[in-house]
């Protein structure tokens, strides 16, 4: 057991983590705090669904031990924004992405990462971001076409503001 | 008793006819001593780079290494390309991750993403270690691809390998936990061909000797 000193701040909240310290991050958000957004694949870190951020890199939750998160600032799909308007979760609904939906929170929480760091992506960056999120649907055209759009979104919101 | 009769009858000082012989003699074994020095060194030199020359001998043991750094848990992450590879096959990795500037990867697809600081248990599970990646954009140290003679050169020239001194290259490969890493692999993973002992004892051997290129 981690012990009640030790908390996990998820999506700004904090939780107590009296779990073992090698239990998966993701097991922890599913099914003890109830996160469901996030989902399980395949278990070891090859398809992308399980994707959460933490302090702002793009982990595998299912291979990610609750350890590592420790002191650490964690988001999930369900805190990327606070109403469900990230400009990634704008685009995804306009240009209509999901298919069946399951890989859906992994590809958006990856493309965010990658937009935070390369805010206008080419098809070429959108590729290397992206292409360990794997889609059983085949819906990659429309991805890296709402990850464009996400990227226009996203510069006007900030030309506004500024 | 007179002092000088004392002198003339100790036993510490030697009889004048002895004294010559034993000089002669010191003068002949110096003769004899210098004739054998190996050709082309010097006596004054002060620092030989190599103390027992022997370019057959440095070859096989840059073979052994050789056999070694070109196994999949050291060329894995030696690509010749910007993509790492991965297995028993060497095949690139599938996710399609790039080194990155730092060799870290990029963008969503960074190495501890996936890869913790330890292994994971089970089959096909990432392998782990705090300073997985590959070598920076850089300064690729390329595996993959070289021959034994050109991996040895490319070994000895610090533009090449990481700006690393002989010294410096022995105690990378001696006490690099990420090197060492490749004796404990994941689940399922081959340790390289010679064990770690054998392994640096071959790659000082090969310096020792001439750091000779096959």
């Amino acid at each position: 057991m981690i012990g009640n000193s030790q908390d996990l701040t998820i999506n700004k909240k904090k939780y107590k983590a009296d779990v073992s310290p090698d239990m998966p991050l993701l097991w922890f958000l599913r099914d003890i705090v109830g996160l469901t957004g996030t989902k399980f694949g395949c278990g070891m870190a090859q398809c992308g669904a399980c994707t959460v951020h933490l302090d702002g890199e793009a982990v595998r939750s299912c291979v990610t031990p609750v350890s590592r998160a420790i002191g650490k600032k964690i988001v999930t799909i369900e805190g990327l924004s606070e109403n469900g308007d990230h400009p990634l979760q704008q685009a995804w609904a306009e240009v209509n992405v999901p298919q069946c939906g399951y890989c859906q929170s992994g590809q958006i929480m990856s493309a965010a990462v990658l937009l935070q760091e390369k805010p206008n992506p080419t098809d070429s960056d959108i590729d290397d971001a992206l292409s360990g999120n794997i889609c059983r649907c085949g819906t990659y055209l429309r991805v890296r076409q709402a990850i464009h759009t996400a990227a226009n979104i996203q510069k006007s919101s900030v030309s506004n503001a500024s | 008793m007179h002092p000088k009769r004392i002198l003339q009858t100790s036993s510490y000082y030697p009889k004048k006819g002895v004294s010559v012989i034993l000089t002669i003699a010191a003068l002949l074994s110096m003769v004899v001593v210098f004739s054998f020095r190996p050709e082309g060194s010097s006596i004054t030199s002060k620092k030989p780079p190599f103390t027992q020359k022997d370019s057959i001998a440095s070859k096989k043991a840059f073979l052994k290494v050789y056999a070694v750094l070109m196994s999949p848990r050291c060329m894995n992450c030696h690509p010749a390309g910007d993509i790492p590879l991965q297995g028993e096959d060497s095949h690139l990795h599938l996710q399609g991750v790039k080194r990155g500037p730092d060799g870290k990867g990029i963008y969503a697809l960074k190495c501890a993403n996936c890869h913790q600081s330890h292994n994971l248990p089970g089959l096909h599970m990432p392998p782990g270690n705090p300073k997985w990646g590959l070598p920076p954009a850089n300064m690729p140290m390329v595996f993959q691809g070289r021959s034994a003679h050109q991996l040895a050169g490319q070994l000895l020239d610090k533009k090449r390998n990481g700006r690393k001194s002989i010294k410096a290259l022995i105690d990378h490969i001696t006490k690099d936990t990420l090197v060492l890493a490749g004796w404990y692999p994941a689940q399922g993973l081959a340790k390289p061909p010679l064990s770690h002992r054998e392994f640096v004892k071959a790659f000082n051997e090969w310096i020792s000797k001439g750091a000779v290129s096959p």
